[in-house]
């Protein structure tokens, strides 16, 4: 019990710094972007000294940087995360809110697929140890890892979509499964990868320890022995990388959605980052540092899951 | 030692993937040093009645020409040679920082230890990728920074490995017996547990290489990385994606290159750590 009760107090713990950790993310991206050169009205054609000033005087860009700063934070804490400068008519809340549930729906559907491939093929690369099936998961994680998604992506687009009509090149419908397959094809490839490679070592490990080598000796069929024994504790390191795999899919949503012509919100780090759309910027840095945080948390979580010496005391 | 390394030596050339994707990278970076010369086209030369042509033999486009009628041939090649540049010269800052930080956090312990090993904790946790997007946006794109700001990203796994190995490395008896004359720790970490990592730091250093190209690709197909009229093969990527229809050649040539390079910087880096022994962190 008090285990339990110390599990549940380091997890809140982790949960009330998630919030300072946002808030240092918040000022330093807020502070890097201010000391770059530039501002968001910065078009092909100068505006006029007068209209420049109305506009930064709209949005609040004549008060000193700190009062900026507070101005933001204030609205923040309010849950706003205030209008775009780019794409007038727009808060950084309504783009974000449009385009997130395509981003949302493609990383999750990739993340599940690559677990839910990955581990029973590293499970059974490990257990057929050298066998032809593991040299062909092994290949194909070696192929995973090393070849970028933005290569992966345009060849599966070329071959089933250009040489065979299988499935769109590219494009979104709503509710459309088709258009959805390349793109988390391409995305879940090298996580997969990644997790297939790290259960076959894990297990390998789990395999020639002591209490396996116990049930084999009381009999267990191998099939229990691996499912109920082995599986589990074989999973702690996949469980790890489950943030650095939110992060890779984070990552390669930028461009697999580019690639797809997805209207998620990749789009708007790099285009936000380039016209200088602070706001716009800010809002995506603290949506993914969130959702980076909260995997954490997950994996904390799946840690008392996995471990059998919290889970003995509950 | 030097049997210990014959055996680390055989081992690697006794496995045959290893051996052919050492044999496959040598031959790409020999080609893409010296394949240009035997090509009459330069990588930026417009041939503007031959764009977008087919691979073939006519005016030596071997692999074809892109949309302005820019050899592909030459132009992989150039993007190799830039790619690879940059994957060995970032993966040197990287190596450089991640061994200094995690052979003074090791030696040291203790508290300094301890939060040096919480910044890392730290650091790994942030989207570190989006700063270097922002950092490339907002102060220019120059190659200087480029190195500089994947290099200070990619040094937390080296650091927190070198740490490990460090612990080990500090308890044993001639770490002691240099102590016990009065060596300082700075000579301490740089003559005696410094050379006792390079296996480790060899194999990292390997795999580090493929994972900062595929990042710096990453970045130029993004926009932010080489520009033109320089290349890396990520821009050349970026390049063909949107003729995939009409042109399938441009994006197929410099992406097959770039995947046979990482597949074998990959591979060879596998072999190196089984050879070595040097358990995975």
């Amino acid at each position: 019990m008090a285990r339990l009760a110390a599990m549940v107090r380091y997890f809140l713990t982790r949960l009330a710094t998630a919030i300072p950790t946002l808030f240092i993310i918040v000022t330093i991206t807020f502070f890097v972007m201010r000391a770059a050169p530039g501002g968001p009205f910065d078009e092909e054609q100068t505006l006029p000294p007068e209209i420049i000033a109305n506009l930064q005087n709209a949005y609040g860009l004549d008060l000193p940087i700190w009062r900026q700063y507070l101005r933001y934070l204030t609205s923040l804490a309010h849950g706003d995360f205030g209008p775009s400068f780019k794409y007038k008519d727009f808060t950084v809340t309504e783009l974000i809110g449009q385009g997130f549930p395509v981003t949302l729906k493609l990383g999750a559907i990739a993340i599940f697929l690559a677990l839910l491939l990955g581990i029973p093929l590293g499970a059974l690369a490990a257990v057929h140890q050298n066998s032809a099936l593991d040299h062909a998961a092994m290949s194909l994680a070696v192929f995973g890892i090393a070849v970028p998604s933005f290569v992966v992506l345009p060849v599966l687009a070329l071959l089933f979509g250009i040489y065979v009509h299988w499935l769109p090149v590219a494009g979104w419908e709503p509710g459309s499964v088709r258009h959805l397959v390349l793109p988390v094809v391409a995305l879940a490839l090298p996580p997969l990868a990644y997790i297939a490679r790290l259960t076959r070592g894990s297990m390998l490990d789990v395999l020639h320890s002591q209490f396996i080598r116990t049930a084999r000796a009381k009999g267990l069929p191998l099939r229990t022995v691996i499912l109920r024994h082995a599986l589990r504790p074989a999973l702690m390191p996949v469980a790890s990388y489950l943030v650095p795999a939110v992060a890779a899919i984070m990552t390669g949503s930028l461009v697999v959605e580019s690639i797809a012509g997805l209207p998620g919100i990749g789009r708007y780090l790099v285009q936000g980052a380039v016209n200088r759309d602070y706001t716009l910027v800010l809002g995506m840095v603290i949506i993914y540092s969130a959702l980076l945080i909260g995997a954490g948390l997950l994996v904390d979580l799946l840690y008392a899951w996995l471990d059998p010496r919290v889970r003995a005391q509950r | 030692m030097s049997a210990l390394m014959q055996d680390a030596v055989a081992r690697f050339f006794a496995n045959r993937a290893a051996v052919a994707a050492l044999i496959l990278a040598v031959l790409i970076v020999a080609l893409s040093i010296a394949g240009p010369w035997f090509n009459p086209n330069g990588y930026d030369t417009l041939d503007w009645l031959h764009a977008a042509s087919r691979p073939g033999l006519p005016q030596a486009h071997w692999f074809g020409t892109d949309r302005l009628g820019r050899d592909m041939f030459v132009r992989t090649l150039a993007g190799t040679r830039v790619s690879l540049a940059i994957g060995l010269v970032a993966s040197a800052v990287s190596v450089s920082i991640g061994v200094g930080y995690g052979a003074i956090a090791g030696y040291i312990g203790g508290r300094t230890d301890h939060i040096m090993m919480r910044v890392i904790e730290i650091l790994g946790g942030l989207p570190l990728i989006f700063f270097v997007i922002f950092v490339t946006v907002f102060f220019g794109r120059n190659v200087f920074l480029l190195f500089v700001s994947i290099g200070a990203v990619a040094w937390l796994t080296m650091a927190r490995i070198v740490r490990g190995q460090t612990l080990s490395i500090r308890r044993q008896e001639f770490v002691e017996a240099a102590v016990a004359c009065g060596a300082t720790p700075a000579r301490i970490i740089l003559r005696h547990v410094v050379p006792n990592l390079i296996g480790t730091v060899v194999v990292y250093a390997t795999l580090s290489v493929p994972q900062i190209i595929l990042f710096e690709s990453f970045l130029s197909f993004l926009g932010l990385g080489i520009q033109e009229p320089s290349v890396s093969l990520g821009t050349l990527v970026a390049d063909g994606a949107g003729e995939l229809e009409a042109a399938p050649w441009i994006i197929l040539v410099p992406g097959s290159f770039l995947a046979l390079l990482l597949l074998c910087l990959n591979i060879c880096g596998d072999g190196l750590r089984d050879a070595l022994d040097v358990r995975q962190a």
